[in-house]
């Protein structure tokens, strides 16, 4: 008998079902773990994923076949049985578990541990082998409470704005944008989105989830007249002439990648939060040993380093070849905002100019 | 170090001039006085000696984080700094400290003297009392290798702003072989008369590069031009009956010429002269390379001064009869160094010559003058504003450098390594070679003259196409030509391609050329015999 989930070209497949979990390559039926536009590219005949995460695929990929399961939700495809679990990645963001008399393999996707109050929080699932990411697969990864990032977001748009300046952020449409917007304080000055956030936010809001107001920044939006703003755009538009329009200013960037001060440097943004919506170190770890798998498949991020670590730690783990991509500094696509650019290998926070 | 952590943290937050000098007025206006000095010392390169190898500081790093060793080494060239992965590393610190730099500076210089536990046992101590960013700081300090991205320059703007003192008042201080541990703010910065130190050199005036031709100068008449000579800048400084040599990088090099030492018997005291500092036979120039021999050492060998003697090419007069004069013209200087060096040097065993002016009718005449610089061994030209005082530091517009175009050879990537710092995570170190036959003969290493987005086009490349990996040196695929620029050749047979480069750069990524069209070593050895030049 075959394995049950084995990986191919195209991405990773179950024979049994004759599905595909976040192919890479058209397919005809596709299990959709979040909407980044890494995990859900379009072409796929017929897409699985959760009522969540639905909107924003649609959003994304336009006219599609898209079912849906809510979380916990069980459903028999061919021999296996699959059902989908939070992730605490981006809001609808799930784990794959796919189960064949007793043997449970779970694909997790992208995933962090940390309640960031906006997607559903992560629950590990039990399983004999587990598909883990790496993105941030490295002992020098350590993230800090949401709360404390809060408070220094914060604390620096109150210091820009009481010195006449606006306050740029460069951010993920998806996800990390929302995010961000929950945990800033209203009171300090309006909130102004560029347009491929705004755009997601549209989609998020009329599914119910609570965002504060914000404004879109259009062309013929005045700056002035929204003095002290923090301005929310994706982090190519950091990177052009866009963010002139607000005059002085300074700028900032939302990412993982910002706990490197050699990236951070990079970038040239005056400041830098540490702030992901992937697993750190010791969540990678924590949420490894939750599953009680003994075999361990590791997909993008520091693949080699980490899964020779997990060897040492008595656990089967195996690197796996995939097209996911992680966290990237990279120019998302001026389409959606979403997507990072292909990262070349997967070690890297490349950086855009 | 709480506050000196901080002030690097501003100083990091931020890539603006104007903040990173508020930053740092701040600083010089709150912080305690030894604080102060020893800030001074280190944004002026006077960094403390390292005390523990990197080896043993890994090794208690990865114990104390309870990883492996090699875990350590893999994310070590990931976050490309040694001082940032053992802070990023270590467990959260156990109790704080409100010890301040100084304190934290005297507890690495003690380490020297330890055994190897008592070191551990200390080095320990301070990281579980030291927040992250203290860390990286104390880590930094500790491996000797402390930077802050501020220039002394700036360092020095900052400190007039807290002080009210003149900035070039204030360079002046700064120079010159005071320590930060036996002088306080008080003597250092604010006491009124400096003049203890006779041996102080003044701030060194820095030419631009001239782009493109000098016809925008205006009349060649009003400028002087010279030799621009391939040796190192040095100040000869002759006051109170002694000797003193500086260096450009503010280094003091007396030691290293002891054949200057008569120049203080044959000059009137009160003497300071800018001049390049070359190895010299024959009454001519010898290459670049004879002179390194004695730049790594600090004492020379009889053979060595015999091999590569010395000499002073005086350029510029700064102090006449113990008189500052850099206010005065150019050409007001330079005819009392002429008359001075002309006075002294009828005896042609001093190690001083004036390094002559280059005459010139028009801006064409220079350009074929500069073209002949390479077969003087010279590297171009320089031009001198007549009218203009001798100014401090690097200044736009009464000196330029116009230096020969560099040579060039077309060279084939064959080794990539990361590089650190800003460029951490990013392939910039590159080893380059030229056909011999069949093979690729490696001959030298280049690491900038790409643009960032080349950078990050060719790291993507490189992570596709390794080969082989040895550490962190990537073997690539043998695929990409590159032009690579240098401003001298010499034979060498510490390299396998038996020749050095001198500042190879990368001038242009090709592109256009196919990998067989490359360059070859007898291209290489043709250039060898055409301009290397006489090192013995």
């Amino acid at each position: 008998m075959s394995a049950l989930l084995t990986f191919t070209d195209d991405g990773i497949y179950c024979p049994e079902g004759d599905f595909y979990i976040d192919p890479w390559r058209p397919v005809d039926r596709a299990l959709i773990t979040h909407g980044h536009a890494d995990h859900a590219r379009d072409g796929m005949r017929r897409y699985l994923a959760t009522d969540l995460a639905a909107p924003v695929m649609r959003h994304r990929l336009g006219e599609i076949s898209l079912e849906t399961l809510r979380y916990g939700e069980r459903r028999e495809i061919g021999g296996v049985t699959v059902s989908f679990h939070p992730a605490g990645h981006v809001p609808g963001s799930a784990q794959i578990r796919v189960e064949r008399g007793g043997e449970v393999w779970v694909a997790s996707g992208d995933y962090k541990l940390e309640d960031d109050g906006l997607s559903t929080p992560f629950e590990p699932v039990p399983c004999h082998a587990f598909i883990t990411e790496s993105t941030f697969g490295l002992p020098v990864f350590k993230w800090r409470p949401q709360a404390e990032i809060a408070e220094a977001m914060n604390a620096w748009w109150r210091g820009n704005a009481a010195e006449g300046r606006a306050s740029i952020i460069g951010v993920y449409a998806l996800g990390k944008a929302q995010r961000l917007m929950r945990m800033l304080d209203p009171s300090i000055g309006p909130i102004l989105t560029h347009g491929a956030i705004e755009n997601t936010n549209a989609v998020l809001r009329a599914q119910g989830i609570a965002l504060p107001p914000t404004l879109r920044v259009t062309p013929d939006l005045v700056a002035r007249d929204h003095p002290g703003a923090m301005v929310l755009a994706t982090p190519s538009a950091l990177g052009t002439h866009w963010p002139r329009r607000f005059g002085p200013a300074q700028t900032a960037l939302a990412s993982g990648w910002m706990g490197l001060r050699g990236v951070r440097r990079r970038r040239a943004a005056d400041r830098g939060f540490i702030i992901s919506d992937h697993a750190d170190w010791a969540a990678l770890n924590t949420a490894i040993a939750a599953t009680g798998a003994e075999r361990v498949f590791v997909t993008h991020g520091y693949t080699s380093i980490f899964s020779r670590w997990l060897s040492e730690q008595g656990y089967d783990a195996a690197i796996v070849q995939t097209a996911y991509e992680g966290e990237s500094l990279d120019d998302p696509d001026p389409a959606t905002g979403e997507e990072a650019e292909k990262a070349q290998g997967t070690q890297s926070p490349a950086a855009a100019p | 170090m709480k506050r000196f952590a901080a002030l690097f943290t501003r100083l990091d937050q931020t890539t603006r001039t104007n903040l990173k000098v508020a930053a740092l007025a701040d600083y010089f206006r709150e912080a305690a006085d030894a604080d102060r000095v020893w800030t001074i010392a280190l944004l002026s390169g006077r960094r403390p000696k390292r005390t523990v190898t990197t080896t043993l500081l890994r090794r208690w790093a990865a114990e104390q984080a309870g990883i492996p060793l090699w875990l350590f080494e893999e994310s070590y060239p990931i976050v490309g700094d040694l001082a940032e992965t053992i802070a990023l590393i270590l467990p959260p610190p156990e109790a704080v400290s409100d010890a301040p730099l100084t304190h934290w500076i005297s507890q690495i210089g003690a380490l020297a003297s330890l055994p190897e536990e008592e070191r551990r046992a200390r080095v320990l101590d301070a990281w579980s009392r030291l927040e992250p960013t203290e860390r990286f700081v104390f880590n930094k300090l500790i491996t000797g290798g402390f930077r802050m991205g501020v220039s002394q320059k700036l360092m020095t703007r900052a400190l007039s702003q807290a002080t009210g003192i003149e900035e070039s008042d204030l360079a002046h201080r700064l120079m010159g072989d005071w320590r930060p541990g036996e002088t306080s703010f008080e003597a250092l910065i604010l006491a009124p008369d400096p003049s203890a130190d006779l041996s102080k050199p003044y701030p060194f005036y820095l030419a631009y590069q001239l782009d493109g031709t000098p016809d925008a100068l205006g009349a060649p008449g009003a400028w002087f031009a010279e030799r621009k000579w391939d040796g190192i800048r040095g100040q000869l400084v002759l006051r109170g009956g002694a000797c003193f040599v500086w260096s450009r990088g503010e280094e003091l090099i007396t030691d290293r010429f002891p054949e200057f030492a008569p120049l203080a018997d044959a000059l009137p005291a009160g003497t300071v002269i800018d001049g390049e500092i070359l190895a010299w036979k024959e009454e001519a120039p010898m290459a670049f390379a004879a002179l390194q021999k004695r730049l790594g050492r600090k004492t020379v060998p009889a053979k060595l001064l015999a091999d590569a003697p010395a000499i002073l090419y005086a350029y510029d007069l700064l102090e006449e009869g113990g008189t500052d004069i850099r206010a005065l013209p150019f050409a007001e200087r330079r005819a009392r160094l002429e008359r001075l060096v002309g006075n002294a040097v009828r005896d042609t065993d001093l190690p001083l010559r004036l390094s002559p002016e280059v005459p010139f009718a028009d801006w064409d005449a220079l350009a074929t003058e500069r073209a002949r610089a390479r077969a003087l061994a010279a590297e171009g030209v320089m031009l001198k504003r007549r009218d203009s005082p001798y100014r401090d530091g690097r200044r736009k517009g009464d000196w330029w450098k116009w230096k020969v175009d560099p040579l060039s050879i077309d060279a084939v990537l064959i080794y990539a390594q990361q590089g650190h710092g800003r460029r951490a995570n990013l392939f910039t170190d590159f080893t380059f070679g030229v056909w011999s036959g069949n093979q690729l003969v490696p001959f030298t290493k280049a690491y900038s003259g790409l643009t960032d987005a080349e950078f990050r086009k060719i790291t993507a490349w490189v992570r596709k196409n390794t080969l082989e990996r040895y550490g962190p040196v990537r073997h690539v695929t043998p695929h990409h030509v590159f032009e690579i620029g240098f401003e001298g050749i010499q034979k060498s047979p510490r390299h396998k391609s038996g020749v050095a480069l001198r500042f190879p750069r990368m001038l242009r990524w090709r592109h256009d050329k196919p990998l067989q069209e490359a360059n070859s070593l007898a291209d290489l050895e043709a250039i060898l015999a055409a301009y290397g030049g006489k090192t013995t």
